[in-house]
């Protein structure tokens, strides 16, 4: 079955909006348990963020998102995917160029790591080990929060109590060590976290980048750690903070899940934007499409994020207050841009000569702490940062489907770049922003310019006007400890459900968030499905 | 002192490693750079050349070769049209596994053979009074296996006669100015070619498969990649799935082609025109039902897996480095069924697979093994599927 522009029924018993990869995996989950559902897809593909384009003839761009790392492992066998093509080509390595010319690049053996962190500090290279083990410990005492309904505070039912009760002993189980790391984590800063096992700037400046991304905030904000134990939660075959890329780009992985969706029964409706959700007597009875179509279903799933859901989608008026004022302060306040390249050839990194196996996994500009602080300072005050952090994939190094032979595809993932700007808009600061990125890119890869035949930028607001996130936030709402887990993306409200009977949240704006990690949506089609037993 | 194949001046130039393993008397990469998973990758997603050149390679020529080898051979080499080859086997007079090749019918009366093992002395002393002549020319050629989904267009690129070549197909042909024979075959279960070079120009012919590999993403790789990649395509290695009856203490050590789930190999076994050596012993096997074992693929209950792990807190390995060990099988009530030759996790599948041996009657596709695994030094068993070889085809493969 093909997707569609025009609905085979009138009727359906879950309707889900938004076709990206938290939409597809509750449509999978409910049509596996018997549901006849229906995914509306606002644009002409599914995939939402998460897409492959050939924007340039022969070259496959990971437009918006451009890895994979926290994709929960229950979903590649709950849904079948690797029959449906689903193949993650591991990262082998990770390479961090300095300004001074010299490098750190990080491969897949731990002796040979070692031994190139000693080259920046020999204090280092043990507490590399000892760094990644606390983490990996913090992460294995979190990971099972991420694959629960988080409990309800303010519930006393006797499910709620169980609930708390669960966290509370499985918390409480925690070496004081393993949870006071999982504390200092997810309340304070990277910097201050990394501080205490490194000195040396390049692997500083090498991890802290994990704790900015898709966030407003420095590395030595409080709460980027946060954002960095996230970055360090993903798996890949059993391996904590393994990342990969997908064949065919994360657009390559959407259309895994669509044809597992398809598979189980799911009809993919393009090309059609829900209006608004029928509600009756508090009730949701089903959706009207743009065209003026209605279509009627007892449940309706929205998987856009939690302004579209709760202010855009619905009636304002017919929510609680408090939820209303909650969702009109969430913040969304994207930072983020891509510019994707199409390259006539590797970049050249003059120290490593004509080497070029150092692109096979993310190249990261921020050579240290400060350099990631200083990008902040400029988003602080309304702009984006003249010298910005960059990470890079060239996953054309290990997927030839990405670009012709010899040729690359290169997607730069930039911070800082607030959506909102102070005196000027980004369809004014597009390319000028690109030239910076291009600018930084030239003065650590020289004659960078020369390779470029095709340039893309994306700034937060084409994120917004194209997938429909926000402010162009990548997480559907940032990763702020008060907008987290229980709070997430209200108080009271974080079980998926809203106050509206039949109608559901299952998009990285609920626990556990953004990434492509699917959480959202499996975890909401189980209490769909709970209710429905009830009703 | 240890020898080279003739790739090698150039291949010890790509090692990054100088991992090197000794195989057959030369020096064999077991990988060129840190991580073998990402050779295997390279397989799996673009193009990988590896060196087999150490194979034992034996000209079996003259006017008897086809009925020589159809009476040594247990499958049935008369069916092997000139341009083809076939994945074949030979057997002791009790039906035992002696080894498996691969035979190459280059006309009516002119026929390769490759193997593990030498195997000179035994194929001679079988000629008798049979016009056939057996040479070995092992060192005489290089070995050059590049396998992958893009190594059909990278080779087409050197030679256009490659594109049409089906699987198992042989062709005479040209890279550079060097005569090369180019087949179909592997031992990775992909898309993939075998290109035999006069030990003589190996050096060039190399340095034109890099040059048209290199922009699709082509690399090296090395024995572990190959180990991997070959336990998903359920193919099967002598000294680990299987030993030589010939070198074998006890019936314990042998298997019958029946038992190794090659019976499909023995088609046309009651067809009186042709003795072979173990014919005899195999019509009785199939006759009477007394195989001992069946060959099959398990793919082990994920959740179980991770289950037994995080019980015990830890964090589920999910190691694609084959074991270099036997894990037993157990039934439902802890009675000992086989044991898994192989055993890897397969991240082409996402799962934790093997080829195992079951007695016949646990062999039914979908039925349920318990595992055996050690976790905490304490044994536990894991639940496992059977399932049907090879746990990973595609379609690319034969297509």
């Amino acid at each position: 079955m093909s997707p569609t522009t025009a609905a085979k029924s009138r009727e359906y018993d879950a309707i889900v909006i938004g076709g990206g990869h938290n939409g597809l995996v509750n449509a999978a989950y409910l049509a596996k348990a018997g549901l006849s559902v229906l995914v509306v897809e606002r644009r002409h593909l599914v995939g939402g963020a998460a897409i492959t384009e050939e924007l340039h003839p022969g070259f496959q761009f990971t437009t918006f998102s451009y890895a994979l790392s926290l994709l929960r492992p229950d979903i590649i066998h709950e849904l079948d995917l690797v029959r449906h093509g689903f193949m993650p080509i591991l990262m082998p390595s990770s390479f961090a160029p300095m300004e001074n010319g010299d490098y750190l690049l990080l491969g897949p053996d731990r002796d040979e790591n070692l031994k190139e962190i000693m080259r920046h500090s020999a204090h280092d290279a043990d507490a590399m080990d000892r760094y990644e083990h606390d983490v990996e410990r913090v992460c294995q005492l979190v990971k099972p929060l991420f694959d629960r309904v988080p409990p309800n505070l303010f519930g006393k039912s006797p499910e709620d109590l169980a609930d708390i009760a669960w966290l509370r002993s499985h918390l409480g189980d925690a070496p004081p060590k393993v949870l006071h790391d999982a504390v200092r984590m997810l309340t304070g800063s990277a910097a201050d976290f990394l501080d205490d096992y490194f000195e040396s700037d390049i692997l500083k400046g090498y991890m802290a980048s994990s704790g900015i991304i898709g966030t407003k905030v420095g590395p030595m904000s409080q709460g980027s750690g946060l954002v960095l134990l996230y970055h360090s939660l993903g798996e890949h075959d059993g391996q904590f903070g393994a990342w990969a890329f997908h064949k065919g780009g994360n657009g390559g992985f959407t259309q895994v899940l669509a044809r597992a969706a398809q598979a189980f029964g799911v009809e993919i409706l393009l090309e059609s934007e829900v209006d608004h959700v029928v509600t009756r007597e508090g009730r949701a009875v089903g959706v009207v499409l743009g065209d003026g179509t209605e279509l009627s279903s007892r449940t309706v799933v929205s998987a856009v994020d939690p302004r579209r859901t709760f202010l855009e989608l619905v009636e304002p008026r017919e929510l609680p207050t408090d939820l209303v004022e909650n969702i009109n302060r969430f913040r969304f306040q994207g930072t983020s841009a891509k510019v994707n390249f199409a390259l006539d050839g590797a970049p050249r990194y003059p120290a490593l000569g004509d080497r070029t196996d150092q692109y096979r996994g993310f190249t990261n500009i921020g050579p240290s702490m400060e350099y990631l602080e200083r990008a902040f300072d400029d988003a602080k005050y309304g702009w984006y940062s003249q010298r910005p952090y960059l990470d890079c994939a060239v996953q054309s190094m290990v997927d030839p489907d990405m670009a012709p032979p010899g040729k690359h595809v290169m997607s730069c993932f930039v911070q800082y770049a607030p959506y909102h700007l102070r005196g000027s808009d980004w369809d004014t600061e597009r390319e000028k922003f690109g030239d910076t990125v291009q600018a930084t890119l030239e003065s650590f890869f020289p004659g960078f310019g020369d390779l470029v035949l095709h340039r893309e930028v994306v700034t937060p607001l084409d994120i917004e006007r194209v997938v429909g996130l926000s402010e162009g936030n990548i997480f559907a709402g940032e990763f702020f400890a008060p907008q987290m887990y229980f709070f997430r993306p209200a108080p009271g409200w974080s079980q998926y459900r809203t106050p509206i009977d039949g109608y559901y949240q299952c998009g990285s704006g609920t626990h556990p968030g953004g990434c492509v990690m699917g959480a959202p949506g499996k975890l909401a089609s189980g209490q769909i499905l709970a209710d429905l037993r009830k009703d | 002192m240890i020898r080279t194949t003739p790739f090698h001046p150039r291949l010890s130039e790509l090692s990054t490693t100088g991992l090197w393993s000794h195989w057959a008397g030369y020096l064999s990469a077991q990988k060129y750079d840190m991580s073998a998973k990402h050779e295997y990758f390279g397989i799996r997603n673009s193009a990988g050349f590896f060196d087999s050149s150490p194979l034992y390679k034996y000209w079996v020529r003259g006017r008897d070769a086809e009925r020589f080898l159809a009476g040594v051979l247990a499958r049935d080499v008369r069916t092997c049209r000139p341009g083809r080859a076939q994945y074949t086997i030979w057997c002791d007079d009790a039906g035992f596994l002696l080894e498996d090749g691969v035979v190459f019918r280059y006309s009516e009366n002119e026929f390769m053979l490759t193997a593990a093992e030498p195997n000179l002395g035994y194929l001679r002393d079988l000629v008798g009074r049979l016009d056939v002549e057996v040479v070995d020319v092992s060192q005489e050629y290089g070995v050059l296996a590049v396998q992958g989904p893009r190594s059909r267009e990278i080779l087409a690129r050197l030679s256009p006669d490659v594109a049409a070549l089906p699987y198992f197909g042989h062709t005479q042909t040209k890279v550079g100015a060097a005569s090369v024979t180019v087949s179909r075959t592997g031992f990775t279960g992909d898309l993939g070619y075998e290109i035999l070079v006069p030990a003589a120009d190996a050096l060039p012919v190399l340095d034109a498969v890099i040059e048209a590999g290199t922009p699709y993403g082509m690399r090296p790789f090395g024995e572990q990649a190959l180990l991997m990649a070959r336990i998903e395509a359920g193919l099967l290695l002598v000294d680990v799935d299987f030993s030589s009856s010939r070198y074998a203490w006890t019936d314990h050590d042998r298997v019958t082609p029946v038992e190794l789930g090659l019976r499909w190999m023995l088609r046309g076994i009651d067809d009186p025109e042709r003795p072979f050596v173990g014919r005899t012993a195999l019509r009785a096997e199939i006759a009477g039902g007394t195989s001992r074992w069946a060959t099959v693929g398990i793919v082990v209950d994920w959740q179980d897996w991770d289950r037994v792990w995080t019980r015990a807190g830890l964090v589920p390995p999910k190691d694609e480095t084959p074991l270099d060990y036997e894990s037993m099988l157990y039934d439902a009530d802890g009675g000992r069924v086989g044991y898994a030759t192989s055993f890897m996790y397969s991240p082409v599948l996402q799962r934790h697979i093997g080829i195992a041996r079951v007695r016949p009657d646990h062999g039914a596709v979908g039925s349920t093994v318990g595992l055996e695994v050690t976790v905490n030094h304490q044994y536990e068993t894991v639940a496992a599927q059977v399932a049907r070889l090879p746990l990973f085809n595609p379609e690319r493969k034969t297509a």
